[in-house]
């Protein structure tokens, strides 16, 4: 080898970042070198990262004992070198599962978005009368100069800076359409810098470095999910608008960020060190799991709990885990490739991450077959909670997206589940096959519904008018697409069928099996409610599938979609490929050809202690085949079978009854933040902080500072005037009255200067006189 | 022999003439005349204080002749402004001749 691994590690995150500027300051003007920028740039990454990772698989022995680390010093700290902060990369087997599938998908997604974003050079934003938006400061001046232009699509009408459009619509709404190939630069720069941060997090050795790109991720999702920021909705008042679900995103995740910090800061303070293998010794582990918290809340925590705990609350957030997971719904706001970024790939995947990371920092003081530490039946528990809690939200959900949305929190919460009961190799497993599988399945539905928008503005004719009561995400606007989008109803299929957990072929199938089996031999309660769940599962995605492409269109829409270019094709069909084939390299050893199961041998030995492979039990095997098949059938059966005719009701709506209300209401999860949260605190920070506080307490003694300062300087002006102004000017008039009273004096005749003269000479000599003589 | 203040007399009579005619006069070429008489009455003063005191020096009779010259020169230029005065202002009366004023 002429390069050395451990510094080629360091590219890896690189090549984004460098894109996300690149892009930012020099090509955003132009769509297609943006595109090839960012696309560059994550190739780049692709290849080195892959590189890296068969070096490290095939070629680096004993991988967990020797990984591929670097270190420097970031932070002179105290009196040597030891007790300086050092950060740098760490690639071991974990890491290396990462490197697999982080690229990958990113990659997948960079191409995707390219085409995703290349239809219609404008993107159309509603804005309501009198209400002022960012960004529309120099479309509204241009309307003042125009205001003949008031009603129709006007070509004249084309306003400001860039190709800028304002239309009304017959209502009088106004209605900008915004010249997007800045956006589309834009979206390929924040997506670049979202990648570089996810693959910073994967390689880091420590967790402030892990932070760093946990953090910008959370920037990243908030730019990217509020990235059609002033889209908003006035026919449906209830719905989120994409500014304010950025928001909420990022606030959800924020509370979760901030425990996260203080557990770091606490195992900084504890430990001395934030590297993932100072951590991890055995000494260290000990003297932490032995050590009590304080408090310790009378359940025996200890200090490796409490901050296991401290850091599962950031999974919380990050990984939209019950009860912060209501922000991940709603960030569908986003485009697509977004969605598929953050709820896939990247930024979700980083919370489980985390959690895998900790997992020995989380399990500290737990054997195999022992009892459980308190963060892992933390985990264990909202683990699945989530699971079963979101996959029955799913069942209701009429968005393609939201079923996505709700079917990533529930499995989510099977990998956090498999990772409180301790099956730390499973839910690496289910982390990598979940991604790619739901990367694709996001990706698949940006498809549908860009191929159903695309055939509504065809059955429009002409694309200028602006609908505002259709929705192009909403699944009972759709059926009958299996024949006009081949490519993504084959793919969706495949994508479908590994979340659903379909036999033997699926990548889903042996990865969920993997945790059931476990769950099983560790905590049956688990067993039974995942498995459940992944009946849920099978049935709502054999629901959406149905109600997408089966039987006939329900709208014109629906009936003139057609398939999307080969930008948005190629990274399905390759994503469906690593769909079924990445989760043979998990087949548990007793049905596995090689004899053993390679990825748990491979991944296992990440930790100090080796964990035991579960011998083979048929009973998960079958229950996890059997709910599959079974959620599908009868999925199939309601929805395929009998495909729903348009305007018909959902079957599962009289099936259910007031349980379907409660699911499709998600709960009224939001409406209880609303209520009890998010009212009080918009009424506190509205009224108290900012009435009260703000503009009582605080602009209240900036003005009367003003005022005082104000008073002061006018009577400082007054002084300058009457004082100083007045002498010099009164000065200057009184010798010029003197100058005037005595110029007569200058006469001009000479004689009378000379009479003077005379006198004045008598009177010095009669002086002179009196003086010398006359004395 | 005729005593000093005899010619001191006579001299500082002189002297009070020119004076008068200076302040008194209205005609410029006058007033010139009239300092004529004042230095004139200083050379006989000269003259009268040398050969009554210091008979011996010449520093008197030097003075008298210093004094005629610039008499003499006085005259000349005095009586060309007069003229060209004359030439733009038509007047050779004092009084009027008052443009250098306020």
């Amino acid at each position: 080898m002429t390069i050395d691994l451990k510094f080629l590690v360091w590219l890896i995150p690189l090549p984004p970042l460098l894109a996300f500027f690149t892009i930012l300051l020099f090509t955003r003007g132009s769509k297609v070198l943006s595109d090839i920028v960012a696309v560059g740039a994550m190739l780049t990454t692709f290849v080195i990262a892959w590189f890296v990772l068969i070096q490290a698989v095939f070629f680096t022995p004993h991988l967990g004992e020797n990984p591929i680390t670097s270190q420097f010093v970031w932070l002179s700290l105290g009196p040597s070198i030891e007790t300086s902060f050092k950060t740098g990369t760490l690639i071991d087997p974990v890491g290396a599962v990462l490197l697999f599938f982080v690229p990958l998908t990113a990659l997948m997604i960079f191409i995707y978005s390219t085409g995703y974003m290349a239809s219609g050079s404008y993107w159309t934003a509603l804005v309501e009368h009198g209400r002022p938006e960012l960004a529309l400061d120099h479309v509204e001046h241009e309307r003042a100069d125009h205001p003949e232009h008031t009603n129709e699509d006007d070509p004249n009408a084309s306003a400001g800076h860039g190709h800028d459009k304002v239309i009304y619509d017959s209502a009088g709404r106004r209605i900008v359409k915004f010249d997007a190939t800045i956006w589309k630069a834009r979206f390929m720069a924040f997506i670049s810098l979202f990648a570089g941060a996810m693959l910073l997090l994967s390689v880091a050795d420590n967790l402030l470095l892990l932070f760093v790109g946990w953090e910008i991720m959370g920037a990243c999702s908030y730019l990217l999910i509020g990235f059609w920021h002033n889209r908003i909705y006035p026919d449906e008042p209830d719905r989120i608008t994409p500014a304010k679900a950025a928001i909420k995103a990022f606030m959800t995740t924020r509370v979760g960020d901030v425990f996260m910090l203080i557990g770091i800061a606490w195992l900084y303070s504890f430990t001395g060190t934030l590297s993932f293998r100072e951590i991890f010794s055995e000494e260290v582990l000990h003297t932490m799991a032995a050590t009590p918290a304080l408090p310790s809340f009378g359940i025996g925590l200890s200090v490796a709990g409490a901050i296991g705990l401290l850091l599962f609350i950031g999974t919380i957030g990050k990984s939209a885990q019950f009860p912060l997971h209501t922000w991940l719904p709603d960030a569908m706001e986003g485009p697509t490739p977004v969605s598929a970024m953050i709820h896939a790939a990247t930024m979700v995947s980083a919370g489980v991450y985390l959690l895998i990371r900790m997992f020995p920092l989380l399990s500290a003081g737990w054997t195999e077959g022992g009892p459980l530490t308190v963060p892992m039946t933390a985990m264990a528990v909202i683990g699945s909670f989530t699971a079963l809690f979101s996959a029955t939200i799913a069942l209701a959900q009429r968005d393609v997206k939201k079923v996505l949305a709700y079917s990533t929190i529930s499995q989510l919460g099977f990998m956090v589940a498999a990772l409180g009961i301790g099956a730390y190799v499973a839910a690496v497993f289910h982390l990598m096959t979940h991604a790619i599988f739901k990367a694709l399945l996001f990706m698949g539905s940006g498809s549908i519904i860009h191929s159903v928008e695309h055939g509504e503005e065809h059955a429009h004719h002409h694309g200028h008018h602006f609908e505002h009561s259709f929705d192009a995400q909403d699944m009972f606007n759709m059926g009958g697409l299996w024949s006009r989008i081949p490519v993504t109803a084959w793919t969706f299929l495949i994508g479908g069928l590994a979340l659903s957990g379909f036999p033997f072929v699926t990548a889903g199938f042996w990865s969920k099996d993997e945790i059931l089996a476990d769950a099983f031999a560790h905590v049956p309660v688990v067993f039974y409610v995942l498995a459940f769940s992944a009946f849920l599962t099978a049935f709502y995605t054999m629901r959406q599938i149905g109600l997408t492409f089966a039987g006939a269109p329900r709208t014109h829409a629906a009936e003139d979609a057609t398939q999307t270019d080969w930008r948005m094709n190629l990274p399905l069909i390759i994503l469906a490929f690593f769909a079924i084939t990445a989760g043979w390299i998990g087949i548990p050893a007793a049905l596995n050809p090689l004899g053993i199961n390679p990825f748990h041998e491979f991944v296992g030995g990440t930790l100090l202690e080796h964990p035991e492979t579960l011998p083979f039990n048929w009973f998960p095997m079958l229950t996890s085949i059997v709910v599959a098949l079974l959620g599908l059938g009868v999925g199939w059966a309601v929805y395929v079978r009998k495909p729903l005719a348009a305007g018909e009701v959902d079957p599962l709506k009289r099936t259910l009854g007031p349980l379907y209300t409660l699911f499709q209401n998600k709960y009224y999860m939001d409406q209880l933040y609303e209520g009890s949260f998010v009212r009080f605190f918009a009424w506190f920070s509205k009224t108290v902080v900012y009435e009260w506080i703000d503009r009582g307490l605080i602009d209240g003694l900036l003005h009367f500072i003003a005022r005082g300062t104000e008073w002061l300087a006018f009577r400082n002006k007054d002084f300058d005037t009457y004082v100083v102004n007045g002498a010099g000017d009164e000065l200057a008039e009184g010798v010029g009255n003197l100058g005037e009273a005595f110029k007569y004096v200058q006469s001009g005749r000479i004689q009378q200067y000379l009479a003077v003269a005379a006198a004045g000479l008598l009177m010095l000599a009669g002086v002179f006189v009196w003086a010398f003589f006359l004395r | 022999m005729i005593p000093l203040y005899f010619y001191l007399l006579v001299a500082a009579a002189l002297f009070s003439m020119g004076v008068y005619g200076v302040l008194a006069r209205r005609n410029a070429v006058a007033i010139l005349m009239s300092i004529e008489l004042m230095l004139n009455s200083v050379n006989l003063n000269l003259v009268a204080f040398w050969r009554y005191l210091a008979p011996d020096a010449l520093n008197g009779q030097a003075f008298a002749v210093v004094v005629f010259a610039v008499a003499a020169a006085e005259a000349a230029v005095g009586l060309a402004l007069i003229i060209s005065i004359y030439r733009n202002r038509e007047t050779v009366v004092a009084e009027d001749i008052n443009m250098l004023k306020w």
